[in-house]
């Protein structure tokens, strides 16, 4: 039965998350069909593909971390990503960020931010086990001073210097910077092939440390390597539409939600065709019948800050 | 104590010579160009010290009764929903009735503020099980969900940049004649300093406040009504500064102890000193441009609150 449930809420999804990619790109399209759908398809496939980064790395970081809360960006991973970009131009100088090939710069601050996270989580979850809302808290609290920090040195630079950064980081669905995606989609496809390799230990890991130690899973090994791949994915949809807080939430509660159960066969796909129809479909309504241009992040944290605060009563009452 | 008092006013004076005017004894005394500094020193320097001070001071005490209240120590403004609903209650007065003067908008925030903090003490009820760590993290998130509405409705109405101006704290603007809302601050702070017997019973329950003859719902109201009050003056003269309620009382408890009425006048002289102290520092550090205030808190503030959320590992309840 359980199968069966999954086997109609995949293949609803699926249609759905089509009928959004057809609307995006045909909708309201005027003039040479070669010009729009080149145009169009190149913001289509960065949609898509931050899509797909953001809703993998949330339900593997859930599943590594066992919880349903905590999710990378709330707990500061886009907030990193800005601030190693910010870092570069502060301690490199602007050149860095004009003169440099952007796919090598991008290639550098992944593996940066990589290491960072590396570091980060070794020392938040490889250690004693420590209280869930402590280590949200934490989290939440390591973004806010990421930002802080990056803020401070974007004050210090000088105005040109901020004027450059600000073009280099900000970024949303509506202008996605369509220069990283041959790299970014090497990097979304390497880290997919990695995953590949161990994803036989996802559903073993969701029971738990203990659990899957004693199932043979060679533990500090294979969650170290979900971590590294989830903050490669983390700085690829960063770096492509800017950071994003309630979104991985929103996608990764809803599919586990909509299914009724939490295999990752089940769920990795269902959440990943979730965050395509939310995201272009989202974009898609808002353009072309709202003509509202930057006002899906705003609506998506309005909803993810409530499925969080709802989420985290449930998991008090319990 | 009188070491705090002492450091407070050196550096209260040497802020009213830190800028980018000339502003010095020899210009103030000597020949040539002093009445042009006197003018910068009465208009612009005076007034933007005595803003720091107060306001510094009265968000400090905003958080130490927020925390007594409540009974969490990781509570203030900033994570409680607040500050955010005092900024969509200035943002509502600015879109329907810009004319209104400065006061009347001020008053429209402190409604806001209490009723967003009021929701958030309504939520928690909810929460059988009240972990430290849970009720700043219900505060922040229902903070985030307030501020999208007040983003979503900036942005339709074409108010973004000067809600991102006062959503981060700058005192460079501050001249004669747009701080003078801030000594409201400084009642709610002597009032905070009457009351905080009172406050101090509130904290252990409803029963016990009852039993001891005291009015359990007017102590709560009032408490969040000087918190409101101190919340959208500061927001409304010279823009949100993050965390300076959590981390100012905590360090103090750490010193002296959790004694009110001994805990109140460091609480309200720390705050003063150590927003005077980063804005000095915001001031100095890219001169002649200067960096606000908010970002420089924000940094310094997360970090110290994050040292007390890890200190504060070991111990669960």
């Amino acid at each position: 039965m359980r199968s069966g449930r999954a086997a109609i809420v995949i293949a609803i999804l699926a249609l759905l998350a089509l009928v959004s990619v057809a609307a995006f790109l045909t909708l309201g399209a005027r003039g040479s069909w070669s010009f729009v759908l080149s145009f169009r398809g190149k913001r289509l496939l960065a949609l898509v593909l931050v899509a797909y980064a953001i809703a993998v790395s949330t339900v593997l970081f859930q599943t590594v971390t066992n919880n349903r809360i905590l999710t990378p960006s709330i707990m500061g991973f886009d907030a990193l990503y800005v601030l190693v970009q910010t870092s570069v131009v502060f301690f490199l100088g602007t050149q860095m960020l004009v003169l440099a090939d952007p796919h090598l710069r991008f290639l550098a601050e992944v593996v940066v931010m990589a290491g960072f996270a590396w570091i980060l989580f070794r020392w938040l979850f490889l250690g004693e086990e420590r209280s869930l809302h402590l280590l949200v808290l934490v989290g939440i609290v390591f973004g806010i001073f990421f930002r802080s920090i990056s803020t401070f040195m974007q004050r210090i630079l000088d105005p040109n210097a901020f004027q450059v950064l600000q073009d280099a980081l900000f970024a949303s669905f509506q202008n996605v910077d369509t220069t990283l995606l041959g790299v970014s989609f090497a990097l979304v496809a390497m880290a997919s092939l990695v995953l590949w390799g161990v994803s036989h230990t996802f559903d073993v890991l969701t029971l738990g440390r203990a659990q899957a130690v004693s199932l043979g899973v060679d533990y500090r090994r294979t969650v170290m390597t979900i971590l590294t791949m989830v903050a490669v994915l983390v700085a690829v949809s960063t770096a492509l539409v800017g950071p994003i807080t309630f979104f991985g939430l929103l996608v990764a509660s809803l599919a586990r939600a909509l299914l009724g159960d939490s295999l990752h066969r089940h769920v990795l796909p269902a959440a990943v065709l979730l965050a395509i129809v939310a995201l272009v479909g989202g974009q898609t309504v808002l353009e072309r019948v709202f003509s509202f241009d930057t006002a899906l992040s705003i609506i998506v944290e309005f909803l993810g800050g409530l499925v969080f605060i709802i989420l985290i009563m449930r998991g008090a009452a319990r | 104590m009188g070491v705090v008092v002492a450091l407070t006013m050196m550096l209260a004076v040497a802020s009213l010579f830190v800028g980018i005017s000339d502003v010095s004894l020899s210009t103030l005394f000597g020949a040539g160009a002093h009445d042009r500094a006197m003018r910068v020193l009465l208009v612009s320097r005076i007034p933007r010290t005595a803003a720091i001070l107060l306001a510094g001071s009265a968000l400090a005490i905003a958080g130490l009764v927020m925390q007594i209240i409540v009974r969490n120590r990781f509570v203030e403004p900033s994570t409680a929903g607040t500050t955010e609903s005092a900024s969509l209650g200035f943002l509502v007065v600015t879109i329907f009735a810009p004319g209104w003067p400065l006061m009347a908008k001020m008053l429209v925030a402190a409604v806001f503020a209490f009723a967003g903090t009021a929701l958030f003490l309504r939520i928690l009820r909810f929460v059988p099980l009240r972990d430290v760590m849970l009720v700043p993290l219900v505060g922040i998130m229902l903070g985030g969900v307030i501020g999208a509405v007040t983003t979503f409705f900036a942005y339709r109405f074409d108010l973004l940049p000067s809600v991102l101006a006062w959503t981060i704290g700058d005192f460079s603007g501050v001249l004669r004649g747009r701080y003078e809302l801030l000594w409201f601050g400084l009642a709610a702070t002597i009032l905070a300093y009457v009351a905080a017997d009172r406050f101090t019973v509130a904290g252990l329950g409803r029963d016990v406040t009852t039993s001891l003859g005291l009015n359990y719902k007017a102590v709560m109201t009032f408490g969040l009504a000087l918190v409101a009050v101190i919340s959208s003056v500061t927001l409304v003269s010279v823009g949100s500064i993050p965390f300076l309620g959590l981390i100012v009382p905590n360090v103090v408890s750490l010193m002296v102890g959790d004694n009110m009425r001994i805990t109140v006048p460091w609480v309200a002289a720390l705050g003063a000193l150590f927003v005077l102290l980063c804005d000095i520092v915001g001031r100095i550090v890219r001169y002649p441009y200067e960096i606000p205030i908010g970002v420089t808190v924000g940094v310094v503030g997360s970090a110290i609150f994050l040292y007390l959320l890890l200190r504060a590992r070991g111990s669960r309840g």
